[in-house]
């Protein structure tokens, strides 16, 4: 098992690295310096950038001082402006996104698994084909489409729910509704094909040779088996939710993460987008590490085979 | 087949002709021809494609979707960008199908304008991605051993990256068109794909039945058609149905956030996110046309590939 | 001897894309207290659905029990409602699966697996269960049961889990043991040890056993009696030396001859042209007739009646028929 966390560590920390370098050498791709547009920049921003980044120094030592900046967590200023550093938006609208995303995912983990062990058990009946054809829609709408489309019929049309901001738990059902919707439907197909192959296991040909009833051999034998497969793919849906984020703080103006983000990607605010894009691999990758272990608790087998995971 | 305890009734012992008892040549023909005649992978493949309704009708409506996106700009009287202000956001009419933006411009014209560009798009990036993948999984299968798990330690990593992250990424540096958008897409996509053929390839190097052709004596030709062909062949053209409508979506996704394509060319993302300013006016038609083709579209395309998913699976033939 | 188990007539059909395949076509068979019955035959002959059956584990659908009756101890398991049958199963008949690589659960512990069974049936305490699984497993033969209960079934090999399987089977004291192709996933060493076991198991509990299988070797070992399966139907019945030295029917002999036998050296292997009938269109008469060298019109239009030639040894097959007897003493 600590081999395996180990191995699992040094992969994220090699990611993150990676990220962080690609990061740095596209943005110094860019034509002029990304810190220096005069036509963008005021001299107050530009001498805290040169501070901050000694941009008068070679490259290579340009490079080693940004890898420094991501290790302390300190990603500077920002262009646009002046009066704020990235760490900054990251603490102001971190916890905001953390929110929508933790709401995000339990919700689409209780409904999707709900659903697609409803489907498995009614295979090929009516509920089965309502099911999944629902599921289908929900990975066909892409989430700023369903955002839209919910903000015209319940808070303009019918004016049932409020359309924008972050400030009541009112406020924060249409916006997880548009971003739980998607992942929801992925792990209700997940959850119904791994649980219907679950069910043609032998073990649970031996559980009803048993004579165990059937709630108790789908509780205590189907379900955690045919749920391994959907913590395997958690880390890739919470990389879309938060993805996601971009799209859904921007039409809610929810003043997370993600919506500074776009912003900073729509005024080309380079600090921001460099220490946005970090932060957000850093944490991605975090997460998938964090998956990679729940795996290996959750199934004895990992222990004695090494190679684990996806 | 009728129970024996009923044939006693039907016919009793006695009235069977004698000359039936005769012993008889064995037919070795005979012997075999209790098999089902076996039809061919594609064709077992086709019939259970066509039995799954939903699959068809998403195949009805690309296809349809195809045609359209050749000939809509052609059979409407508006061009794609032609501005007219005093026309502004009318809603669907005679003239203007599909209503007009806030510029003027047509919606209908713009929707199948927008279409070219989402199949272009998707179709590329499965397509690029099948060239990359097959390159790159199928040398990492074939060669084996050490560069096998160099190559896949390389791909481990590339797919923990964040997809859509380092795609904006990609767009911010290299600036927004329909091209950069593909290579953005492309750079990072073809990872599922090459995990795939890797697979595929691994599992045919050492398979019984390629040996066992082999050994009868078959022509190679023969081995690619009936063995391999149908065996790769399935997985990677799902995974290719499947590599469109994420691709789709992206690049909608993309377009609403600014990054995609750029006026005066139209694209379904753009549409939606130019009507998300005009939201509480209550012009549905704005919304409602690219919202409805992007759905649409990628449902279509999920549903196929779930189609062809099960009717290819050599496991499932019947 | 008691009958325990009565089977008349059992029909099995599967609905299927391709339509219905009958995969049993009007099954007989009884059991005693105390015997081990074999049922032989090829893959897909129906020998695992009517093993299936007796337990009601039929998968429906798409499978169906059509037509018949199982009797076991008198009353019909074709007519008992699910929870009657989940009463009897554990308890009463008990099953073992083909593969112990795949039959026991990977997430949980194999103390748990082993009593949960007991505990389901039985009101006993967690430390009674315990108790009584770790008495099963040295019984089976597993040393250590007290760390053995705590592991995971990876942490076992393939002979150890299939003893693991037998235990958990055995833990209610079952009257009757069908085993399903016990010993075709393992080592033809463990294969030995395994049905050592069953042997001392029979002899310590009186249990009943049902054994199918492809494998006449295993079969040789260690049934009483031995039913033939072919397509869907028992072509021949009789006791392990009726079957062995005077089998009647051309494909029991057929399977005898593909086998190699220790105690006839020097004997070729003669394997059985063709293949089974496809059970979509099962033929009007005998099924083995087209494979058969020994076929006459008779056989392909007519389902031959079952002969008894002795008490224990009945066989469907028109060589029996006065008439073929006839014609066969004039042609040889």
């Amino acid at each position: 098992m600590a081999k395996y966390i180990l191995k699992r560590f040094i992969y994220m920390i090699v990611t993150v690295f990676i990220i962080a370098t690609l990061t740095f050498f596209l943005m110094n791709l860019l034509p002029g310096s990304p810190f220096n547009e005069e036509r963008t920049t005021n001299e107050a921003v530009q001498r805290n950038l040169e501070a901050h980044y000694h941009l008068d120094e070679p490259l290579v030592v340009q490079y080693v001082l940004y890898l420094k900046s991501i290790v302390t967590l300190d990603f500077g200023p920002s262009i646009k402006q002046p009066t704020e550093t990235v760490n900054g938006l990251l603490g102001r609208g971190f916890p905001i996104s953390a929110e929508l995303g933790i709401w995000t995912i339990l919700i689409a983990l209780v409904s999707g698994v709900a659903l697609g062990v409803f489907a498995a058990l009614k295979h090929n009946g009516i509920i089965d084909y309502i099911a999944m054809t629902i599921a289908v829609l929900g990975i066909s709408i892409p989430n700023f489409v369903l955002a839209t489309l919910l903000i015209q019929q319940l808070a303009v049309n019918l004016g049932v729910l409020p359309a924008a901001t972050w400030s009541s738990p009112q406020h924060m059902v249409l916006p997880i509704i548009a971003l739980a919707t998607g992942p929801m439907a992925i792990i209700a197909r997940l959850t119904r094909s791994s649980m219907l192959e679950t069910l043609t296991q032998d073990y649970i040909k031996t559980a009803r040779a048993k004579g165990l009833s059937p709630v108790k051999i789908i509780v205590k034998h189907a379900l955690k088996n045919a749920l391994m497969p959907v913590v395997t793919i958690l880390g890739t849906l919470i990389a879309g939710v938060l993805t996601g984020t971009f799209v859904i703080e921007k039409i809610f103006a929810i003043p997370g993460m993600g919506k500074y983000f776009v912003e900073g990607i729509n005024q080309r605010d380079y600090p921001v987008i460099m220490g946005t894009t970090v932060f957000y691999s850093a944490f991605l990758v975090l997460m998938l590490f964090l998956v990679d272990i729940a795996y290996g608790i959750l199934d004895p087998r990992i222990k004695l085979h090494k190679e684990g995971g996806r | 087949m009728i129970p024996a305890k009923k044939q006693k009734e039907e016919t009793p012992h006695s009235t069977i002709p004698d000359e039936w008892f005769k012993p008889k040549e064995q037919n070795s023909e005979d012997a075999e021809s209790v098999v089902r005649p076996s039809l061919s992978y594609w064709e077992d493949a086709w019939r259970r494609l066509r039995q799954n309704k939903l699959a068809m009708f998403g195949l009805i409506f690309l296809i349809l979707l195809g045609v359209m996106a050749v000939i809509g700009p052609w059979i409407s009287p508006h061009d794609v960008d032609t501005q007219n202000l005093p026309n502004q956001n009318q809603a669907p009419s005679f003239t203007h199908w599909f209503g007009t933006d806030e510029l003027g411009r047509d919606v209908f014209t713009r929707t199948w304008y927008g279409a070219r560009i989402s199949l272009f798009v998707g179709l590329m990036a499965a397509l690029i991605d099948f060239f990359i993948g097959v390159a790159y999984g199928g040398l990492s299968g074939y060669k084996g051993g050490r560069t096998d798990n160099i190559m896949m330690r390389i791909i481990e990593i590339l797919y923990g990256l964040p997809y859509l992250l380092v795609v904006i990424l990609l767009l911010v540096v290299m600036g927004p068109s329909l091209l950069t958008i593909i290579i953005a897409l492309t750079v990072t996509g073809w990872v599922g794909m090459a995990r795939i053929v890797r697979g595929q390839v691994l599992q045919l190097k050492h398979n019984e039945f390629v040996m066992a052709s082999q050994s009868f004596g078959a022509k190679t030709k023969r081995i690619i058609q009936k063995n391999l062909l149908p065996n790769t062949m399935g997985p990677i053209i799902v995974q290719m149905t499947l590599t469109v409508p994420t691709a789709i979506f992206a690049e909608a996704f993309l377009s609403f956030l600014g990054l995609g394509i750029q006026s005066p060319y139209a694209s379904w993302g753009m549409m939606a996110n130019d009507a998300l300013g005009v939201i509480l006016s209550g012009d549905w038609w704005r919304l409602f046309f690219p919202a409805f083709f992007i759905s649409a579209t990628m449902f279509a395309f999920n549903v196929l590939g779930d189609g062809l998913q099960d009717a290819l699976d050599p496991k499932l033939r019947r | 001897m008691e009958k325990i188990l009565d089977i008349r007539d059992l029909h099995v059909s599967f609905k299927t894309f391709g339509g219905e395949v009958q995969a049993v076509r009007g099954v007989n068979l009884e059991l005693y207290r105390g015997e081990t019955l074999a049922i032989v035959g090829e893959s897909g002959c129906g020998k695992s659905v009517t093993a299936n059956s007796m337990m009601r584990l039929i998968p429906t659908p798409p499978g169906e029990i059509k037509d018949g009756s199982i009797l076991f101890k008198g009353q019909d398991m074709t007519q008992l409602s699910d929870k009657e049958v989940r009463k009897i199963r554990g308890v009463d008949i008990s099953m073992i699966f083909q593969d112990p690589m795949t039959a026991l659960n990977p997430t949980l512990t194999v103390g748990d697996q082993l009593t949960e069974g007991l505990r389901q049936h039985r009101s006993i305490s967690r430390k009674e269960a315990d108790k009584q699984a770790m008495d099963m497993l040295t019984l089976v033969g597993i040393p250590n049961p007290v760390e053995r209960m705590k592991q995971y079934p990876h942490e076992f090999s393939g002979g150890m889990r299939q003893r693991i399987v037998i235990a958990m089977a055995l833990i209610c004291d079952p009257e009757l043991l069908i085993a399903d192709e016990p010993t075709t996933a393992l080592d033809v060493t463990i294969q030995a040890q395994i049905l050592q076991l069953f042997q001392k198991i029979q002899k310590q509990t009186g249990v009943s056993i049902i054994l199918i299988t492809h494998d006449l070797g295993v079969v040789a070992k260690i049934a009483d009696r031995i039913a033939v399966m072919y397509a869907g139907k028992v072509i021949e019945t009789g006791t392990r030396k009726e079957i062995f030295y005077t089998p009647q029917h051309p494909y029991t002999r057929g399977l005898l001859h593909s086998v190699p036998r220790m105690d006839q050296k020097g004997e070729k292997l003669v394997p059985i042209d063709g293949t089974p009938p496809d059970l979509f269109s099962p033929p009007e008469g005998c099924p083995f007739a087209a494979r058969c060298p020994m076929v006459m019109e008779v056989c392909t239009k007519v389902y031959p009646f079952q002969s008894e030639l002795s008490r224990t040894h009945d066989v469907d097959c028109w060589l029996q028929d006065e008439r073929a007897k006839k014609y066969m003493a004039s042609t040889y």
